[in-house]
């Protein structure tokens, strides 16, 4: 209704006037972006249907093979073709690994936002200037600061065989576990800022009104806090779950050559691999699998928004 | 509730316990230097089915003793008792007092409906109890219209109704408001007022209503608190704290107050002669408990005094018209007394006469013993 009042008369004149101001504003950054996003982007989309190049690069000769060999792998030596059980294990392991880090930082996050959130206004920017503290430094020194920690020979096991717990050392490098601890050092920030900011906008008086509708402690967190706070719960997995899916110094560093994620795999084919057409086929079946997820953000604010009016 | 009907008959010898009894409440808030001082052994007994306001100026204490009532916060010492049971230490959703919040507190992710039920939801009532409770509040705030509405669609008035009915839905012993009429326009606020006192009157749940607005006050309560800086003043009906106020400062707060310090001269039973510091003798009736000697303060309402053109020494005060304030539906005289103070009547105006009084001119004004109240200085 307020858009129909806006679109005649002089108020909608003035508002056109702005929104094509506000768009030569943004210009330059539109630009930027489409041409840094959607340049890569259209090169990677072409390279995947070429063929590959014996010592890696493209040939331009259109071939489905990279695409083919994502899913199935065609024996060399008789010709038969299986499902490529590789791919399929690295793309369920980094799907689940994704997943399993965004639930454990959650899990921990929620707690540190709520905190945070809650302390005296004059604190809680302390609070997250120390959540941020991790990102001054690279993030390879900070995947070695884990690798020090679960080692062998890292402070844990040295620690727990001191103190007489355990008599050798548990194997905790590169296993799945490992890969997971990290991620989920590396990727903990990016969800407590988008919980604490939702949660800074919660009215506490909102709490305080469900305790004393007689709400337990539980049921006030299951029937106000998280669905007042949910778009932070989603913005936060996202956040984690997207980059932990294309993950690549974590799990390379933590997981070792073995336990490779999709990010490993993709940068095997550009290098060692020399399959150039296989890696850009991969990248965009990660690229779709984020789009994946994305769109299943998109839904659920939408219903999200929709259930508030 | 079975539980406190069953203390209610043991108790039955005595009399019925008090809705809300706080014995030496004390709240410290914060520790070392940043210690404040929020309530200073208050002891405070309000009775069932009670309208009682907590007035006073913002910082007196009345909204901490409200949410120590609620359970938000504990009392540093002394005891809070709902109904003759010791509650201090319960959380909120162990008492049963509901609260509504100045805010309203409405949670935004649900229709007026959801709102209503929560509390009943909570306490794990049967759907079908639900719906009728929720059908019954709705009817009662006159709401039914907008059960399916988000509360963020709604005006302030109708969010006021759908926070009462919340809170008021699960039945609680005692109900407390916090101001919630602030943020009403002037208007609605009058008109709530009587609606508040209203269903207070049909419920029959004790209110506890806390308001800095002295009119709102005396316009709804049974029983009012004069609180400043975390001590009860004086607790009374509002003639009793409009009348006989017992203190300087709840004679100043609530109405407008003419102060005159005086010496007694002699007392006769219950009644006074005074001479004032501007060398007039008046009379004036000594209030319960009080033994008047040396030197009081006299307090005068404007509108229990009369004005007079100045013939002879006769009257109470005399004094130099120095300004007239013209309101509508009175009048009020801005007088300067002798001793350079200022002193102010007020009179009702009558239809279509023209003003007997201009500014410069020496006037009297006289009063009625009865109709002072003494103070100690």
């Amino acid at each position: 209704m307020k858009n129909d009042k806006l679109a005649s008369g002089p108020v909608g004149d003035m508002q056109r006037k702005r929104t094509r101001r506000n768009w030569l504003l943004s210009a330059p950054a539109l630009v930027v972006l489409a041409a840094a996003a959607s340049g890569p982007l259209l090169i990677v989309l072409v390279y995947s249907v070429l063929s590959a190049g014996e010592y890696g690069g493209v040939v331009w000769k259109f071939s489905t093979d990279a695409w083919f060999n994502v899913v199935f792998f065609r024996d060399i030596f008789d010709g038969t073709t299986t499902l490529a059980d590789a791919h399929m294990k690295i793309l369920w392991r980094s799907v689940r690994l994704s997943f399993m880090t965004t639930l454990i930082t959650l899990t921990i996050g929620f707690p540190t936002a709520y905190v945070i959130a809650t302390r005296p206004r004059e604190t809680r920017s302390f609070w997250l200037f120390l959540i941020t503290v991790p990102f001054w430094t690279n993030l390879l020194i900070r995947t070695f600061a884990i690798l020090e920690v679960i080692r062998n020979e890292g402070l844990i096991n040295i620690g727990l065989q001191m103190l007489g717990v355990i008599d050798k050392p548990i194997q905790m490098l590169y296993t799945d576990f490992a890969i997971m601890v990290g991620m989920t050092y590396v990727y903990l920030p990016l969800m407590v800022l988008p919980l604490y900011a939702s949660m800074e906008r919660l009215d506490f008086n909102l709490v305080e009104a469900a305790y004393d509708l007689y709400a337990t402690r539980r049921k006030v967190l299951r029937r106000v806090i998280i669905p007042l706070v949910k778009p932070g719960i989603i913005a936060g997995s996202i956040l984690v779950f997207i980059p932990s899916l294309g993950a690549f110094v974590t799990p390379r560093v933590l997981g070792g050559g073995k336990k490779m994620m999709l990010g490993n795999l993709i940068e095997l084919q550009f290098g060692a691999g020399r399959n150039w057409p296989l890696g850009a086929a991969l990248s965009v079946t990660l690229l779709a699998l984020v789009m994946a997820a994305l769109l299943i953000y998109v839904r659920s604010t939408q219903s999200h928004s929709g259930s508030v009016r | 509730m079975a539980e406190n009907r069953g203390t209610g008959q043991e108790k039955a010898e005595h009399s019925l316990p008090a809705a809300i009894s706080a014995q030496r409440v004390t709240k410290v808030f914060g520790d070392g230097k940043n210690k404040v001082l929020a309530l200073d052994d208050v002891s405070l007994t309000i009775e069932e089915n009670e309208f009682f306001t907590l007035l006073g100026p913002s910082g007196c204490g009345k909204t901490t003793l409200l949410r120590l009532i609620a359970g938000f916060d504990q009392p540093t010492s002394g005891t809070i008792l709902l109904r003759g049971e010791e509650i201090s230490h319960l959380p909120p959703n162990q008492r049963s007092v509901n609260t509504v919040f100045q805010n309203y507190a409405l949670f935004p992710h649900m229709t007026v409906a959801k709102n209503i039920s929560f509390g009943l939801e909570m306490l794990g009532k049967k759907p079908d109890v639900i719906e009728k409770t929720v059908g019954d509040m709705l009817a009662l705030v006159k709401m039914e219209a907008l059960r399916d509405r988000r509360t963020d669609q709604l005006s302030g008035g109708q969010q006021q109704r759908v926070a009462l009915a919340r809170a008021l839905a699960p039945r609680p012993q005692v109900l407390l408001l916090d101001e919630p009429l602030s943020a009403l326009d002037y208007k609605l606020r009058k008109e709530m007022q009587i609606e508040l006192k209203q269903l207070q009157h049909d419920t029959g749940i004790t209110f506890i209503f806390v308001t800095h607005d002295q009119e709102e006050a005396l316009t709804m309560s049974d029983r009012i608190a004069v609180m400043h800086v975390g001590r009860i003043l004086q607790v009374g009906t509002p003639r009793q704290i409009y009348n006989q106020p017992s203190e300087r400062f709840v004679a100043d707060f609530i109405g407008k107050s003419n102060f005159l310090s005086a010496d007694v001269l002699a007392v006769e039973g219950r009644h006074a002669r005074l001479k004032l510091s501007s060398g007039q003798e008046v009379g004036a009736a000594i209030p319960d408990g009080m033994t008047p000697d040396g030197s009081v303060t006299v307090v005068v309402r404007p509108e229990y005094t009369q004005i007079f053109p100045k013939s002879n020494d006769a009257g109470d005060l005399q004094g130099v018209l120095e300004n007239i304030v013209y309101l509508g539906t009175d009048t009020h005289y801005h007088i300067r007394l002798p001793d350079a103070s200022i002193f102010v009547t007020r009179s009702q105006n009558q239809c279509k006469v023209t003003e007997a009084f201009r500014a410069g001119q020496s006037v009297s004004v006289v009063f009625s013993p009865d109709s002072v109240q003494l103070l100690r200085c």
